[in-house]
């Protein structure tokens, strides 16, 4: 019974994510790139999508920072690392590269191919094909978090 | 620096972010985890029994979610991609090393991070933040 809730609740939480993508325009690769766009027509909403999210959660995270078990029981995963690494600031680079170029980050992909637009499905399985080159050619197994 | 006065949404924009707040506040409340879309689906490269599971469920939430939204209010959601079959291809290759060798992407350092106050995400934010106004002005303004 607990174990179907918790799968519920997984299955809720993930709905209203896409519900605040969609809400926000986050899952609009225009308004992305209107927003990275800063010599241009600049759009500044994305930072009132950051706003709204980092005041709600850090409410949650310090809720969380006073329990040592997640309310259905389980322990907490948190990230343990602190120190800045190469890989983090080399990756975040060209992380923001792949989503300056297109407007697409991962969530609001997954958002675009609920919508039926092809080219997410081509980006999502790309996206998939770069993460597992990282993994096999990239990462000692000491760098993952 | 000009600013787009029409096509700004600071109404919905911080709405939809008070959601995205809710649901990561929730997911990390009740499963002690960090909503990290991309650490997510990365997760379904190598595949550990029993969590393979849940994170095709969270993962089935987002996808369904347009449908709901259709289904609920009959509001569509607006997405305009510019970019070209290369141009997107190239951005999922770059997105999904990026975020697997960041150890993670907009909604696990951005959302997450901040919300945990954590350094290492606020530089993994001020370096894709960065690479993106670069390649955006790169493509929009020099090409």
């Amino acid at each position: 019974m607990k174990k179907h809730f918790s799968l519920l609740s997984q299955y809720l939480i993930g709905v209203l994510f896409g519900f605040g993508l969609m809400i926000s325009g986050m899952s609009n690769p225009q308004k992305i790139l209107n927003f990275l766009d800063i010599a241009g027509d600049w759009d500044p909403s994305l930072l009132f999508v950051m706003l709204g999210a980092v005041l709600v959660g850090l409410c949650g995270f310090y809720v969380v920072s006073k329990r040592s078990q997640s309310f259905f029981g389980g322990t907490l995963h948190l990230p343990a690392k602190k120190e800045i690494t190469r890989p983090l600031v080399i990756g975040s680079l060209i992380f923001g590269a792949g989503w300056g170029l297109a407007g697409f980050c991962p969530g609001p992909a997954i958002v675009a191919l609920g919508v039926g637009h092809l080219k997410a499905l081509v980006f999502i399985l790309a996206m998939l094909a770069g993460m597992e080159i990282c993994e096999r050619f990239f990462m000692s197994k000491s760098e993952e978090d | 620096m000009h600013i787009d006065w029409l096509a700004f949404t600071p109404g919905p924009s911080l709405l939809g972010g008070v959601l995205l707040g809710i649901a990561t506040s929730a997911y990390v409340l009740l499963h002690g985890r960090i909503l990290g879309i991309s650490g997510i689906i990365g997760g379904l490269l190598r595949p550990v029994k029993q969590m393979w599971v849940w994170r095709i469920v969270l993962l089935l939430g987002i996808l369904s979610s347009p449908l709901w939204a259709i289904f609920l209010w009959d509001m569509y959601p607006v997405q305009i991609i510019d970019a070209g079959w290369p141009a997107v291809i190239l951005a999922g290759l770059l997105v999904g090393f990026g975020a697997q060798y960041g150890s993670g992407c907009t909604s696990g350092h951005g959302i997450c991070g901040l919300s945990r106050l954590s350094p290492r995400s606020l530089i993994a934010i001020i370096s894709f933040m960065f690479s993106g106004f670069v390649i955006v002005y790169v493509l929009r303004h020099l090409l």
